[in-house]
């Protein structure tokens, strides 16, 4: 008994101690404008990643040029976080809510208050699984596959033989990078793809498949690796096998790819723009509350890196 | 028509040795489902396609599985004794981050990092022991929750990153060569496995784990000490691990904290494959390396044909239950 109710004093103190903490943060966020200012919030999900830091300044750059105000909250990676912060909005009755889900599966309930309070929903980079969204604005992988594909037909000298590392099977990465990249080569003639063979997005597989590759096919010119992880095993089984020339381009633009294209072991990777996603939401965001139509799923255009611009891209 | 004095000695001695050479053979026979598996399946293999009957690729595949069978022959030990560990993919990523932050960070040579690698695998070993003995969890759980620490240390540690670059002489374990242009790595799982297979044939330790697979309170009953017997099997598998972490590290030149994810299913495959019975009491350190071979030539020959990533689940399932079924079924029939 009084066990029970220490365990109860202590989870009310817990709570109090969250909930204090959580009021903190709200009072640092702005109330909607009361005027006629279009107020969008912009939920992210983690700041700890530099890709959604870049993502944000994007958006509020766009604000900016836009005259709108944007309010942006970072959950830290923490679902829970994110739907009180989504509340938030709602209570401030912003005009568009941009959502940069933690989990597409554990926003649903958010995007459905939204839905039921009128405001209508955007959804940033990953996509949510259920709910009213008026509008998906993330990376075009199958463009990133075409121009991935494109860039090695072009590095092989326009013709030859190319193998394919593929994602987790069944992901929309996979299939989207793996589309693009069939539709590369549909277009290319004289290029003909020899073997494509799941990796698993991961180095060691793509270590592996890539050896076997290689040794099914030791004249193959290139490869192509739907992530770069895949793309640095195979870097490393064609060093095994002596065939240092064989070209390999990724897909991510990873830290440890660039320094690769940078030491001239891997031909180049695909680049997201998160600055460019987040313009396009704000400018989607703004069209939405000005009752504009709007299209349901918004690509946003990727960057190739070659041993040319690789600088760019590190820091 | 006494018999002469010398004849029951001489047909006692024959008796032992027929037991003996019986014995000798029924070890032999009890590889057999195994190893005729592995020869169906690389006759088939090779008939399919010319390229698998080489060297090279024979050398790739045997570098291939040195990780999984390195893990594979610290789980038979848990697996014999009736236990199951499911954390060792996550060991094998931390020890593989441990062993990079100790040399990139830290600073340190990079035999010392080896040594904090081995010593991170042990530790999570000893901390499953303890769950499974003191903490009487199942093993089944308290590997499970290793799992998720371990993966989850191994994140916060590189911060989700992989980290690369490691001195050539670190990257000889897996590019050097023993004679024969044999790859380093194939070496260094065969000396393993003579290693740990005669040290659970003939010393008491593995005595010990068969006779507590086969019977707890049995092997109690006789004066095994299970809570020391049981945390020095789990911090064995930590250590093959911890090992098969560093192979992996020096194949890939980098430390990755998502590696090994899925491993331990492949890890337990391999032992069950290789005949030994997740009911404990049963199993070699021969078969395991037969079940690693059995998974490797499978998923080599299958990259060599180029069958598409959504049939190879299926074969690879397929040929799983083909292998155990064909064993069991074997067994029943004797």
């Amino acid at each position: 008994m009084l066990r029970t109710r220490t365990l109860g004093i202590a989870i009310t103190a817990l709570a109090l101690v969250i909930a204090a903490c959580q009021g903190a943060a709200e009072t640092a966020a702005p109330t909607a404008a009361a005027g006629g200012e279009t107020t969008i919030g912009f939920a992210i999900s983690s700041f700890d990643n530099d890709f959604f830091v870049t993502l944000s300044d994007g958006a509020e750059a766009a604000a900016d040029d836009a005259g709108v105000e944007l309010i942006v909250s970072d959950a830290g990676g923490d679902a829970a976080t994110q739907a009180s912060q989504v509340e938030d909005f709602i209570t401030q009755e912003v005009d568009v809510i941009m959502l940069n889900p933690v989990d597409s599966d554990a926003i649903v309930a958010s995007v459905e208050a939204a839905n039921a309070a009128g405001i209508p929903v955007i959804t940033v980079d990953r996509g949510a699984s259920g709910g009213e969204v008026v509008s998906h604005i993330a990376s075009d992988n199958v463009a990133g596959g075409t121009q991935a594909g494109e860039f090695l037909f072009e590095q092989i000298g326009g013709e030859g033989t190319v193998l394919e590392l593929e994602g987790v099977a069944g992901t929309s990465a996979a299939r989207d990078r793996g589309a693009g990249f069939q539709e590369a080569l549909d277009a290319a003639t004289g290029i003909e793809r020899l073997a494509k063979q799941t990796a698993n997005f991961a180095r060691d597989e793509g270590l592996t498949v890539a050896q076997n590759l290689l040794q099914a096919n030791p004249d193959a010119d290139g490869l192509f690796a739907h992530n770069d992880d895949m793309a640095l095993g195979a870097v490393e089984a064609a060093a095994a096998a002596g065939r240092d020339d064989l070209v390999i381009v990724g897909f991510d633009a990873a830290p440890d790819a660039l320094e690769a294209i940078k030491d001239g072991t891997m031909a180049g990777t695909i680049a997201q723009q998160p600055d460019l996603m987040g313009q396009l939401a704000v400018e989607t965001a703004v069209k939405v509350a000005n009752g504009e139509e709007v299209e349901a799923s918004i690509p946003v255009e990727i960057t190739l890196v070659t041993a040319d611009n690789v600088d760019d891209f590190m820091n | 028509m006494s018999p002469e004095p010398g004849e029951p000695t001489a047909d006692r001695a024959t008796e032992a040795l027929r037991r003996r050479v019986s014995a000798t053979a029924r070890s032999v026979v009890a590889q057999t489902g195994p190893l005729l598996g592995l020869l169906v399946l690389g006759a088939a293999v090779s008939i399919l396609t010319d390229r698998f009957l080489s060297f090279s690729n024979l050398a790739n595949v045997g570098q291939q599985i040195a990780v999984i069978s390195i893990v594979a022959l610290g789980a038979t030990y848990v697996i014999i004794a009736g236990g199951i560990d499911l954390s060792v993919g996550s060991v094998v990523a931390l020890s593989s981050v441990v062993f990079a932050l100790a040399f990139s960070n830290a600073g340190l040579a990079w035999p010392i990092a080896v040594l904090a690698a081995l010593a991170t695998g042990i530790v999570v070993g000893v901390v499953n022991g303890l769950f499974v003995t003191l903490g009487r969890l199942p093993a089944f759980i308290a590997t499970l929750a290793t799992l998720s620490m371990a993966r989850g240390l191994a994140l916060v540690m590189s911060e989700g990153r992989p980290i690369s670059g490691f001195p050539d002489d670190f990257r000889t374990i897996t590019s050097g060569r023993i004679v024969g242009d044999v790859p380093f790595s194939i070496g260094l799982t065969i000396v393993l496995f003579l290693l740990g297979g005669l040290a659970l044939r003939h010393t008491v330790f593995g005595r010990a784990v068969y006779a507590v697979g086969g019977s707890e309170e049995v092997a109690r009953l006789s004066g095994i000490r299970i809570v020391r017997l049981k945390v020095a099997i789990y911090a064995l598998a930590g250590f093959c691990a911890a090992v098969g972490g560093l192979v992996l590290t020096s194949r890939l030149n980098s430390a990755q904290p998502v590696a090994g994810q899925g491993l331990e299913l492949d890890v337990i495959a391999a032992v069950v494959i290789g005949g030994a019975s997740l009911s404990g009491g049963q199993g070699t350190a021969f078969g395991t390396l037969l079940g690693a071979l059995i998974i490797g030539v499978l998923r080599n020959g299958l990259n060599l044909l180029n069958v598409s990533s959504f049939w190879q689940q299926v074969a690879v399932g397929a040929v799983i239950a083909a292998a155990v079924m064909t064993d069991t079924l074997r067994r029943r029939r004797r």
